[in-house]
């Protein structure tokens, strides 16, 4: 029977994915088959989740290397006869998935971040437009490569009746050589966890203002995040903390946005967020219209009154 | 040694108005991506270093003869285009054969660069197409690239680590915005531009379409943009709303 196949290298991805291809196999007849390559850890939590697992053990196979990873997961499909490539869209697997498709001869999406299934047609839902919109799409090629946001799912539960088979697979080798895997510099925050985050734009003039948001953010519970351009151009946050299309996507319940103007490459970050609080000097900030509430102050001086009030 | 890198003509996203949750393309501007514009700088950084050679291909709608001035103009010396007017929006699967058929016709290619994501779909799926169809390593996410030799080095960054990368030359990288700050060309650069030399490739644009777009709508969106006037009165309505646990 035709089959779809999941792969993540992170394990709490390949649950969602196993969820994600549950989704799917219910209203069609396939079956689901989970790969995991170099983890026997990872084989033995799948099993645990009642995927059919199939375990590729082998030095030579380097998750860095995309083309030979691209080539065991093609031989895999193959060998199971899977239609189907379910794939994480962090960003090894977004990676994975052009150089898959390819081989594969599929049709690819990435950044999936829901989908439902109509009559065997698998619809997705990705943003599109730097997220100025969201499409549904689907892909029409028989074979598909689909890569799914991470958290778009939720993990599979436990279930019985998993297995695990031992594969092998050729490998090809492209010529990429790991030198070196080292910790990121900079702060390990999750932003995406938070509950509450506060927000810093360009708007925020001056970096001695980061010491009162950082506090601030800390006395709400919350964390603090930024734009992209307070990022990559100012240099004042690490790329973990950006919000926006090429950043993080984030549903906190409250976001307290200090001056941002608010394009959409920014927004779509945001936008799904419960509440949305826009402090402003500029009363016709785009940022405004997309907001519960709107403050348009001067923001190196409301600064110490929120320090105040929330210290 | 040639240095490719391969941009995407798109529309400037700040100029896309909604109008009935649809997109409005008329009379919109086309550019090239914020991250394609990283990809070009790396190029421009290592030709220096290097003393290469750097061409940028492109494949998009005839405006794009007028639009690549500007890679023209920030530092490539050469363009590879592929013109039709029925390209439009193009599939991932599409631009990367088309992109790969003219690099083919380079010689001597060491490095082909790429930006992450385009700025309008951010699919990130033409680098890793292109390396496929041409056989080569690849490394995504760079933030830093260097040649010595022929061996490039590659420091990527994944979410939970970092990653040093070395192959042969050639090679497929993908740049993150982080890599660097690309430069504001000159005027007299921008005047150069349009005399750099433009190869006009004539390739067969159809594709088989693997890909079908059910709806494509502006997501609704229905903010109360109520105006508070000062923070007092801020904190008391989100403590209303249960927001802050204080």
């Amino acid at each position: 029977m035709a089959a779809i196949l999941i792969y993540s290298d992170k394990t709490k991805l390949a649950f969602e994915l196993l969820n994600a291809a549950q989704l799917i196999g219910k209203n069609t007849d396939l079956t689901i088959k989970a790969v995991s390559i170099n983890n026997d850890e990872q084989a033995e939590e799948l099993a645990a989740k009642g995927a059919e697992t199939y375990k590729i053990i082998n030095p030579e196979l380097n998750l860095a290397d995309t083309g030979a990873m691209a080539s065991a997961l093609l031989q895999t499909a193959e060998k199971l006869d899977a239609d189907i490539v379910l794939l994480s869209s962090n960003r090894r697997g977004k990676e994975l998935a052009g150089r898959l498709a390819q081989v594969f001869k599929a049709g690819c999406l990435t950044d999936v971040k829901s989908m439902q299934t109509e009559n065997g047609r698998i619809e997705c839902v990705r943003n599109v437009l730097g997220g100025a919109t969201v499409a549904i799409q689907e892909i029409i090629s028989d074979k598909k490569v689909i890569a799914i946001s991470p958290k778009a799912f939720p993990a599979a539960a436990d279930e019985v009746g998993g297995t695990i088979n031992e594969y092998v697979v050729n490998i090809i080798p492209s010529g990429i050589k790991l030198i070196e895997t080292r910790a990121k510099a900079g702060d390990s925050v999750d932003i995406e966890a938070a509950e509450i985050l506060v927000v810093v734009g360009q708007g925020v003039e001056s970096q001695e203002s980061l010491p009162a948001i950082m506090e601030i953010a800390k006395n709400l519970g919350g964390e603090v995040a930024c734009s992209k351009p307070v990022a990559t151009d100012k240099k004042w946050f690490g790329e973990e903390r950006i919000l926006g299309l090429s950043g993080k996507i984030c549903k906190p319940d409250l976001a307290i946005i200090l001056g941002v103007s608010g394009q959409v490459q920014f927004t779509v970050g945001i936008r799904d967020a419960k509440t949305i609080v826009s402090i402003n000097n500029d009363e016709k900030a785009y940022m405004n219209q997309m907001a519960d509430y709107v403050l348009i102050a001067d923001i190196k001086e409301v600064l110490p009154e929120l320090q105040k009030a929330i210290g | 040694m040639n240095i490719v890198v391969a941009m995407k003509q798109i529309p400037d996203l700040q100029q896309i108005r909604i109008r009935n949750r649809k997109p409005i393309l008329d009379d919109v501007a086309l550019t090239f991506g914020n991250i394609d514009k990283n990809a070009l700088e790396a190029g421009v950084q290592l030709k220096e270093a290097t003393g290469s050679n750097l061409i940028v291909v492109s494949v998009g709608t005839e405006a794009l003869e007028d639009t690549i001035k500007e890679a023209l103009a920030a530092g490539a010396d050469e363009a590879y285009l592929v013109l039709d007017d029925e390209i439009g929006d193009m599939e991932s699967s599409s631009s990367a054969r088309l992109i790969a058929e003219a690099i083919k016709k380079i010689d001597d290619v060491g490095i082909i660069l790429f930006g992450e994501g385009s700025g309008d779909n951010y699919s990130g799926q033409v680098g890793s197409r292109v390396a496929a169809i041409l056989g080569l390593p690849q490394a995504g996410y760079a933030k830093s690239i260097n040649i010595n030799g022929n061996i490039a080095t590659v420091t990527r960054s994944l979410e939970d680590c970092e990653e040093v990368l070395e192959a042969e030359l050639p090679i497929v990288v993908s740049v993150i915005a982080d890599i660097n700050e690309p430069r504001i060309p000159s005027v007299t650069q921008i005047l150069k531009a349009g005399r750099k030399p433009k190869e006009m490739l004539e390739l067969d644009v159809t594709g088989d379409s693997m890909l079908e777009t059910i709806s494509n709508l502006a997501p609704e969106m229905q903010r109360k943009q109520i105006e508070i006037e000062t923070i007092e009165k801020l904190l008391k309505v989100l403590e209303n709303e249960g927001l802050l646990r204080r």
